[in-house]
């Protein structure tokens, strides 16, 4: 029994994505037709090239449906998948687990989330019928659990803790800035994150990630054919999903300063791709950033720092576009928006533009090895997806 | 002997200052303040509350019969007992029912369960509780609170025997409110005074103290709840009472509570009474009721779980527009959020000790108590080795909090506590009764029932934390 992934079998040679924001224009269809054609021609292929697809979506429709209807996909297997925000990364291990086994040639992951149909501030869950005793917190208000538990653990006051967390979002909007699908494209000065209007203290609006509609995609091959499509293909080095038993809102030992989950599947990215060291050996990251303590956590959790110790290098620009290894190039979650069943795909997206040297003003300098982590739930309640991804082979 | 075993009390945590109502709507304002049960309680989960108090002191009762007394059931038609009794951990067999109609059903519950009581070897337990309105602007807006008592009556372990009841019934145009208004109508109170309080109450307690064979010069206390306390003063004249007898009415610090305020008013007094002290008991509406009830030597070790006096103390402001919300009085615009789905049928009764008992379960196999409760130990991951395991009345202490500002609440922000219990378990929880800006980690918190929402007719009641009080 072991989790042996599979390094260096498959590459991504094409990727699409829309950009995030608020599309009154369009509909998930429109969404998923734009990120699904403008990858069938990053990658110089046909509609009907592409043997299956796995399609992602929370909310935004049911079934393979959502995805062959509009884009008239003839008679091809599409797999609908789900789960919670992490659905973009969950429907590309599925598409390239698939390709690995010698399935399928060519297939096409693809996320899509059309949010700002609702008419609500912030997501919105759809519970199965219930006993009416869980809970109806927000999303923001469950991860704002993070920060007293942190604060209180590493001695932080709040004002201090507030000046880490308001950094963490400074430093994605000005990513962001650099960025024009970005859904929000303007550097935000530390003191109007500070004093933003409060939405589950000692959160502001401003700690919040974008609520967003749209669309990525990728098409995946065996990592021998990447050629055929491309010049510069990149590799999955690692893919890893847990979910967890959910023990943070039932067991007394869980100090909500930490993802188990995040832990367990970054080990077992880094032992797939064979890194053991990810502050030294990872050039780049894109994370969770769904509000601006899951940063901070995340940055502990995937080993780009000690325990206690991210806030100092939060503070010290050391996660910043020139720093020593930058987090969210692309503006993160907070900054290009968050589509939960595109975010992880948005990721992948950043990867390969930054590979490929094609991030314009945000190209990070010759990245060799980058690290996309996307997670659904909440603290202590979750799952997670850690993926390892290169530019080149070995 | 019948009679008293056990009792408890409730009175929520808010206030709200009579000067405050008539800051906002220029009305004169009687002295002090009024409870308000806050935007989470009515009748039943305040029931809820004074029975798990009474029990507290009584633990070792077995009850047959459970009587609920309100003039504002939060139900029009489905047992408001029924939820008492599941949030109280009552036996399955149980006769339990609705009493209501007036705010006589109080003291008219006490009797049939000493009656109830008396005829079995079981205990009887009457909750009653009270949420009334009253219109802005209106008396009875200032004059009412919000309250419940409970007693538990049985043949053991009495602190308090009923040695003689008397009761009359009158159809009367006192108080009235048909199905379906929020507010109740009352006639003109010279009428109410003159031609039924001071004349009901006075022959209540006359045939009383006749069957009891006793004076008003033996009684030790006496209560007397009546809607207008000017007939008090009258029965008390022409009984020749000395005013120190008189139990305090709570007028200036928790209003008038209803049907519970004649067993709130006794609840205040008996910590005062010695054994061998005589107690008389009335109250007045579409009749009269009246008994009298004598301390037993017993009675002098009793604790009451939380005194009326305790509670009292124990306190928060609301404001006068808070007040409104909480109540539906004020149209508020409805937030940017769903709806709360009405929780389904099945779900409830499948986990029913959960919901109602705050029961959890607790792995036989690592002793690791948990809720809610599981089939796999979260510990050890043993597979269905688990007991019930009680965690309603254990206190807690806060691990983390978060404060959402978002989240459709008629009171924001809804303050959410990650909490450790004594003993063992993990739960994240709502917190109720506290001022956000004073959750602190490391805060004791104690377990409260509350009605968190309803949706489609369907009042949605669990379980809140709250500091301890």
């Amino acid at each position: 029994m072991a989790s042996r992934g599979i390094k260096d079998r498959v590459a991504i040679i094409g990727m699409g994505c829309t950009k995030f924001g608020e599309h009154w224009d369009k509909g998930p269809e429109d969404l998923l037709c734009e990120a699904a054609y403008e990858a069938y021609a990053s990658a110089g292929v046909q509609p009907d090239d592409i043997d299956a697809y796995w399609l992602g979506t929370m909310g935004s429709g049911v079934s393979g449906l959502l995805l062959s209807e509009p884009l008239k996909i003839q008679y091809k297997p599409v797999t609908r998948v789900e789960n919670m925000c992490a659905t973009g990364s969950e429907a590309m291990r599925q598409a390239c687990y698939a390709v690995a086994s010698g399935a399928f040639d060519i297939v096409m992951a693809i996320g899509v989330e059309k949010l700002k149909d609702s008419g609500y501030s912030g997501l919105v869950g759809n519970a199965p019928p219930n006993d009416g005793t869980e809970g109806n917190m927000t999303a923001p208000a469950s991860f704002s659990l993070l920060a007293p538990a942190y604060f209180k653990k590493y001695g932080l006051d709040p004002d201090k803790g507030k000046d880490v967390l308001s950094r963490i979002a400074w430093k994605n909007h000005r990513n962001g800035a650099r960025n024009p699908k970005a859904q929000f494209q303007k550097e935000v000065p530390i003191e109007t994150i500070k004093n933003s209007p409060k939405i589950a203290d000692p959160l502001g609006i401003m700690d919040c990630s974008g609520v967003s509609d749209g669309s990525a995609a990728a098409i995946i091959v065996r990592a021998e054919d990447a050629h055929k499509y491309c010049k510069k293909p990149i590799y999955i080095k690692a893919l890893s999903f847990v979910a967890g038993p959910a023990e943070g809102p039932l067991s007394s030992d869980y100090d909500f300063t930490t993802f188990r989950e995040v832990v367990a599947s970054a080990k077992d990215a880094y032992s797939q791709a064979g890194i053991t060291d990810a502050r030294a050996q990872v050039s780049m990251a894109e994370v969770h950033d769904c509000f601006t303590p899951t940063e901070l956590v995340l940055y502990e959790d995937l080993g780009f720092s000690k325990r206690g110790t991210a806030w100092q290098d939060v503070l010290d620009g050391y996660f910043d576009l020139e720093g020593k290894l930058p987090v969210n190039p692309d503006g993160g979650l907070k900054s290009f928006g968050h589509p939960i069943g595109a975010s992880g795909l948005r990721m992948m997206y950043e990867m390969w533009l930054q590979f490929r040297g094609e991030a314009g003003p945000r190209q990070i300098k010759d990245p060799k090895i980058g690290l996309t982590h996307n997670l659904g739930g909440a603290p202590g309640r979750c799952v997670s997806f850690v993926s390892v991804v290169g530019k080149n082979l070995g | 002997m019948t009679g008293i075993v056990s009792y408890g009390s409730y009175i929520p945590y808010r206030r709200l200052k009579r000067a405050a109502i008539s800051q906002v709507l220029g009305v004169a304002a009687s002295k002090g303040e009024r409870s308000v049960a806050s935007f989470d309680e009515d009748s039943a989960s305040m029931a809820v509350e004074a029975v798990r108090s009474a029990l507290k002191a009584a633990p070792a009762a077995t009850f047959g019969t459970l009587l609920f007394a309100t003039t504002t059931p939060p139900y029009g038609e489905k047992l408001n007992a029924a939820i008492v009794a599941a949030a109280t951990r009552m036996p399955r067999n149980l006769r339990a029912l609705d009493l209501t109609g007036s705010v006589r059903a109080g003291i008219s519950a006490i009797l049939q369960g000493v009656d109830a009581a008396a005829n079995s070897n079981l205990c009887a337990v009457v909750a009653i509780s009270d949420a009334r309105l009253g219109a802005p602007e209106g008396k009875a807006e200032q004059q009412n609170g919000d309250g419940a008592v409970a007693f538990v009556l049985g043949t053991e372990g009495v602190i308090a025997e009923i040695e003689a009841s008397a009761s009359l019934t009158r159809e009367f145009m006192d108080t009235w409110r048909a199905p379906g208004e929020r507010f109740a109508h009352s006639w003109e109170e010279r009428f109410t005074i003159t031609q039924a309080y001071s004349p009901l109450l006075g022959k209540a307690i006359q045939d009383v103290l006749a069957k009891a064979k006793l004076t008003p010069g033996d009684l030790a206390r006496v209560v007397i709840d009546s809607p207008n306390p000017r007939a008090v003063d009258e029965i008390a004249r022409s009984m020749k009472l000395d005013p120190a007898k008189l139990a305090d009415n709570f007028a200036v610090t928790i209003g008038q509570t209803g049907a519970a305020h004649a067993g709130l008013m006794l609840a205040g007094v008996m910590p005062t009474l010695k054994p061998g002290d005589r107690v008389l008991v009335a109250a007045v509406a579409d009749g009269a009721d009246a008994m009298v009830l004598r301390a037993t030597p017993a009675i002098a070790s009793f604790k009451p779980a939380k005194s009326v006096g305790r509670q009292i103390e124990s306190k928060g402001d609301v404001s006068y527009g808070n007040y409104l919300k909480w109540r539906e009085i004020l149209p508020t615009e409805p937030p940017r959020r769903p709806d709360p789905d009405r929780p389904a049928g099945p779900p409830m009764l499948r986990s029913q000790s959960w919901k109602f008992g705050f029961v959890g379960s607790k792995c036989t196999a690592c002793g690791t108590p948990q809720l809610p409760p599981q089939r796999v130990c979260v510990h050890c991951r043993a597979f269905d080795n688990m007991e019930p395991y009680e965690f309603a009345d254990r206190s807690a202490k806060i691990a983390t909090y978060a404060i959402d500002r978002l989240a459709y609440s008629l009171n924001p922000p809804t303050i959410n506590v990650v909490i450790d219990f004594e003993g063992g378990g993990r739960f994240l929880s709502e917190m109720t009764d506290c001022e956000p800006e004073k959750v602190a980690i490391g805060d004791e918190v104690e377990m409260t029932f509350r009605r968190l929402f309803t949706a489609d007719g369907v009042h949605n009641y669990f379980w809140k934390a709250r500091p301890k009080r």
